[in-house]
C-alpha cells in the first residue's frame, strides 16, 4: 500500500509508517485507556471487556473467512484450548510457577497455535464446503472430548482458577475491575495491531490471492495448501489469545467455550460486521455485544431478533453492516451524497415502525403464549396495555402492513437516487 | 446372540432414520452444490407440525399432511432466500442455510415453548410386533423401517426409471445444456429442493415419538447427518445410504456393549492405579464404549477425510 514504491531504486526509501495509518490506532487506544473516565460502573467494564474479547476472537475468525475464504464451524476450539490451557497455567502460578499475569495471553495463543497447526495439517487441503464440514466435525469432537478427558477440561463444571495469585506487576494484582480491564484492552491492542499488520504481510496478500483464486495462485508457485495452514495457525494463536482473555476475566471455562454455539456466534459476529474489511470484525462484535445485553435486558426473544437480522444481512447486504457504510463512500467521495439524504430520511420511520410493530405483533403474541393464566397485562414501548385484547394486536399488525407498504413505494424512488448518486459521468447530474 | 439381533434391528431404524435425511441432503447438495445446514431443522420441524396436527386429527394425518407442509415452506425458501444468496457463491450460501437453521430453533421455541413435546406414539402401534428372547421389538419401529425403506425405493425408482428423474439426473451434470432443451431448471432446484425437505419432514414425522420432539432435536442430529454424508461421499445416494447404517450401528452398538478400557489394558499388563483418581491417567482408566459413542462417528469422519477426502463412494473432492 503506502509503503509499496514505483521504481525499484527508491524502493524501501518511502516512509515505512504512514501518519493515515497509525492515527486511527492512536485515536482507539487514547479512547480505550479514557473510556473507564467515563463508563467507571463495574457492569460497563464487563461489557467492554467481552466486547474486547469477542473482537479479538472475530478478527481471529475473520483472518479465515474473510482473509483466507475459510469457513469454519470449529472455530471456538482454537479459543477454548487456548482458554483452558491459560486456566491451567493459572493455576500452575498458583502452585507456585513465577509468571506475570499480563504474559499470561502468550501461553494461551501459543497453545492454539500448536491446536491450530496439528489440525490445519489435514484440514485445510481444501477449501471451501470439505473445510467447513472438517472444521465441524472437528469441533464436535474436541466439544465431544472436553466431557470425556476430566483432568484436562474438567468435566461438565469446567475448570476455575484465581488471577491475583500472580506477582504484582507496578503494584497491580489484579483483583480489580479496572486493572483487567486495562490488562484487556493492552492486549486487545496488541492482538488487533498484529493482525492488522499480518494482513499487510506477503503472506496475508497472498492468503487473499488464494481465496479469491488458488489456480493462479498455485501457477504463481505458492502452495494453496501451505498457505491456508500458514493463516489457519495464525488464526489459531489470535483465538488462544482470545481465550485466555476470557480466562483472566471469568476465572472460569466450561465445554460451552468450545462447542457449535459459540463456534456459530462468532460467524454471526463477524458476517454481521461484514467480512471484507478489517474492521467488520469489531463493528459487528461491537454491535453483536450490545445487542445481546441491551435487548436481552428488554425482551426474552432477542435470539429471534438477531437470526432474522443475520438471515436479512446474508441475504440483502452480503457485506455486512460495514459494507453497507463502504458504499456510501464512493458517492460521497463524488460529492453526491446529498442525493441519498432526502430519500433516506423518508425511509427512516417507516423502516423504524415497520420494526417496532413488527416486534410489538411478535412481543403480544408470546406474551399470551408464555403469561400465566389471568395475567393478561403486558406494557410495551411505555404503554400498558391489555395483550388478550383485540386492538393492541390488530393496531401492530396495521401499523406494520402499512408501513411496509410504503417502505414498499419508497424503495424505487430510493433506487433511482441511488443510481443517480454513483453515477460516474456528468450526464445528469 | 439375541441381544446382537435386537442390536442389529434398532441399528438399522438409526440408520434407515439417517438416511431419510441424508439422502434428501445428498441429492440437493449434487444438484445445487451447497450443503443444506438447515436439513434437520426441516426435520425438526416435520415432528411439531405433525404433533400440531395430531392434536387436531390424530397422528395419521399427520404422517401426511405435515412433510408436504415442511415441503411447501422449503420450496418457498430455496425460491425466495436461497436463489437471491447464489449469486454470491457457495460459503455465502452455507451461512444462509447456517442462519436459516438459527433461525427455525428460534421460531419453533417461539412457538412451542422450549420443553419437550407429549408426541406420543400412535396407539395402533403402540405394541410389541415380536420378542427375541426375552427383547421384544416395538411395532412402531418395525413402521418406521417400512416408511424408510419405502421412501428409499420410491426415491430409486423415480429417480433411475422415469422421466422427471432422468431430467433431474441430467440437470445434476449439466444444467446449461437441460435448460437449453427447454427444461425448467430452476423449477427443477425448487422441486428437489422440496422434496429433499419433505423427507426430513417425514423423517421428524416418525422419528418424533421416539426420538423425542424438543428444540434441540435439530441440533441433536444435524451434525450427524452431515457427518453421515461426507462419509459416504458428498452427492452419492449409495454413499449415503451405506455411511446411515455404518452410523446407525456404530451408535447402537457403541451404547449397549460395555468395554471397558481398564479392562483391555489390564489384560495387555498394565495394572490399574489405586485410587485411580490421583493418576493422571484417570480418565484413561475409566473410559468406555458408552462414554466414546458419542464421537465416534466425528472420530471416523475425520479419519475418512484425512485418508480420502471425497468421502467412501464420492467421485469428486468438493
Amino acid at each position: 500500500m503506502s509503503t509499496s514504491s514505483n521504481s525499484p531504486l527508491t524502493a524501501g526509501t518511502t516512509r515505512l509508517v504512514n501518519l493515515n495509518s497509525v492515527l486511527p490506532w492512536v485515536i482507539a487506544a487514547v479512547a480505550l485507556i479514557l473510556l473507564p473516565q467515563l463508563f467507571g460502573s463495574r457492569s460497563a467494564l464487563t461489557i467492554i471487556n467481552q466486547m474486547a474479547i469477542t473482537i479479538v476472537f472475530a478478527l481471529s475468525y475473520n483472518m479465515l473467512l474473510g482473509q483466507g475464504g475459510m469457513l469454519s464451524f470449529g472455530h471456538a476450539v482454537y479459543m477454548g484450548l487456548g482458554g483452558f490451557f491459560s486456566m491451567h497455567v493459572m493455576n500452575m502460578v498458583e502452585g507456585g510457577l513465577w509468571l506475570p499475569l499480563p504474559l499470561l495471553p502468550i501461553f494461551g495463543g501459543l497453545f492454539g497455535m500448536f491446536f491450530a497447526f496439528l489440525i490445519g495439517s489435514f484440514s485445510t487441503r481444501r477449501a471451501g464446503t470439505v473445510f467447513a464440514m472438517i472444521s465441524l466435525g472437528v469441533g464436535e469432537l474436541v466439544a465431544a472430548c472436553s466431557v470425556i478427558i476430566v483432568i484436562f477440561f474438567g468435566g461438565e463444571e469446567g475448570v476455575s482458577g484465581d488471577r491475583t495469585m500472580g506477582p504484582e506487576v507496578f503494584g497491580w494484582d489484579f483483583g480489580s475491575h479496572e486493572q483487567v480491564y486495562y490488562l484487556t484492552i493492552f492486549w486487545l491492542l496488541i492482538a488487533a495491531l498484529g493482525m492488522f499488520l499480518y494482513s499487510r504481510t506477503p503472506i496475508g496478500r497472498i492468503a487473499n490471492a488464494v481465496r479469491d483464486n488458488e489456480e493462479r495462485a498455485e501457477f504463481l508457485g505458492y502452495s494453496q495448501r501451505n498457505v491456508r495452514w500458514m493463516s489457519f495457525i495464525a488464526s489459531g494463536f489470535f483465538a488462544g489469545i482470545a481465550g485466555a482473555l476470557f480466562a483472566i476475566n471469568y476465572e472460569i471455562l466450561t465445554e460451552e467455550n468450545l462447542n457449535l454455539a459459540t463456534s456459530g456466534t462468532i460467524l454471526l459476529v463477524t458476517f454481521l460486521g461484514g467480512v471484507g474489511f478489517f474492521v467488520g470484525p469489531i463493528v459487528g462484535a461491537i454491535v453483536f455485544t450490545l445487542l445481546q445485553t441491551v435487548l436481552g435486558l428488554y425482551t426474552e426473544l432477542w435470539g429471534l431478533y438477531l437470526g432474522i437480522l443475520f438471515l436479512a444481512t446474508v441475504m440483502f447486504f452480503p457485506f455486512g453492516l460495514t459494507g453497507l457504510i463502504a458504499m456510501h463512500i464512493a458517492p460521497w467521495k463524488m460529492g453526491k451524497i446529498g442525493h441519498l439524504v432526502v430519500p433516506y430520511a423518508m425511509l427512516f420511520f417507516p423502516a423504524v415502525l415497520a420494526i417496532l410493530s413488527g416486534a410489538a405483533f411478535m412481543e403480544i403474541l408470546f406474551h399470551i403464549r408464555e403469561a400465566g393464566v389471568g395475567d393478561s397485562e403486558m406494557s410495551l414501548y411505555g404503554i400498558t396495555f391489555d395483550s388478550h385484547a383485540i386492538w393492541p394486536m390488530a393496531t401492530a399488525i396495521v401499523v406494520f402492513v402499512v408501513s411496509v407498504f410504503i417502505i414498499n413505494r419508497l424503495s424505487a424512488r430510493v433506487k433511482a437516487a441511488w443510481d443517480e448518486a454513483t453515477h460516474t459521468g456528468r450526464a445528469g447530474s | 446372540m439375541s441381544l446382537l439381533i435386537v442390536n442389529i434391528l434398532d441399528g438399522l431404524v438409526t440408520g434407515l432414520l439417517l438416511f431419510m435425511l441424508c439422502s434428501g441432503l445428498t441429492l440437493i447438495f449434487s444438484m445445487m452444490g451447497v450443503l443444506n445446514f438447515a436439513h434437520a431443522s426441516f426435520y425438526m420441524l416435520g415432528a411439531y407440525f405433525a404433533y400440531q396436527i395430531s392434536l387436531i386429527t390424530g397422528f395419521w394425518l399427520g404422517l401426511i399432511v405435515a412433510p408436504i407442509a415442511v415441503g411447501v415452506i422449503g420450496a418457498l425458501i430455496e425460491r425466495y432466500g436461497l436463489r437471491r444468496v447464489h449469486k454470491y457463491g457457495h460459503v455465502p450460501e452455507l451461512i444462509f442455510t447456517f442462519g436459516l437453521a438459527l433461525l427455525i430453533e428460534e421460531v419453533v421455541q417461539f412457538f412451542w415453548g422450549r420443553s419437550q413435546l407429549p408426541y406420543n406414539i400412535p396407539e395402533a402401534l403402540d405394541f410389541a410386533a415380536f420378542s427375541i428372547a426375552g427383547n421384544s421389538f416395538p411395532a412402531y419401529k418395525v413402521f418406521m423401517i417400512f416408511i424408510a425403506v419405502g421412501i428409499f425405493i420410491t426415491l430409486l425408482y423415480i429417480l433411475t426409471k422415469t422421466r422427471i428423474g432422468m431430467t433431474i439426473q441430467a440437470a445434476l451434470s449439466y444444467p446449461e445444456t437441460v435448460q437449453n432443451l427447454g427444461h425448467n431448471v430452476p423449477l427443477v432446484f425448487m422441486g428437489v429442493f422440496g422434496v429433499g425437505t419433505a423427507m426430513a419432514g417425514l423423517a421428524g414425522v416418525i422419528a418424533g415419538p421416539i426420538l423425542g420432539t424438543f428444540p434441540g432435536m435439530a441440533v441433536l442430529l444435524g451434525s450427524i447427518v452431515f457427518v453421515t454424508i461426507v462419509i459416504g461421499g458428498l452427492g452419492s445416494l449409495w454413499g449415503a445410504l451405506v455411511a446411515s447404517l455404518l452410523i446407525g450401528w456404530i451408535q447402537t452398538f457403541a451404547a449397549t456393549y460395555n468395554v471397558r478400557m481398564e479392562d483391555i489394558l489390564t489384560s495387555v499388563g498394565f495394572t490399574k492405579p489405586e485410587p485411580v483418581w490421583d493418576s493422571a491417567w484417570q480418565d484413561l482408566w475409566t473410559l468406555t464404549l458408552p462414554q466414546i459413542g458419542p464421537i465416534l462417528p466425528y472420530l471416523l469422519m475425520v479419519i475418512v477425510l484425512v485418508f480420502r477426502p471425497q468421502g467412501l463412494f464420492g467421485k469428486r473432492e468438493s
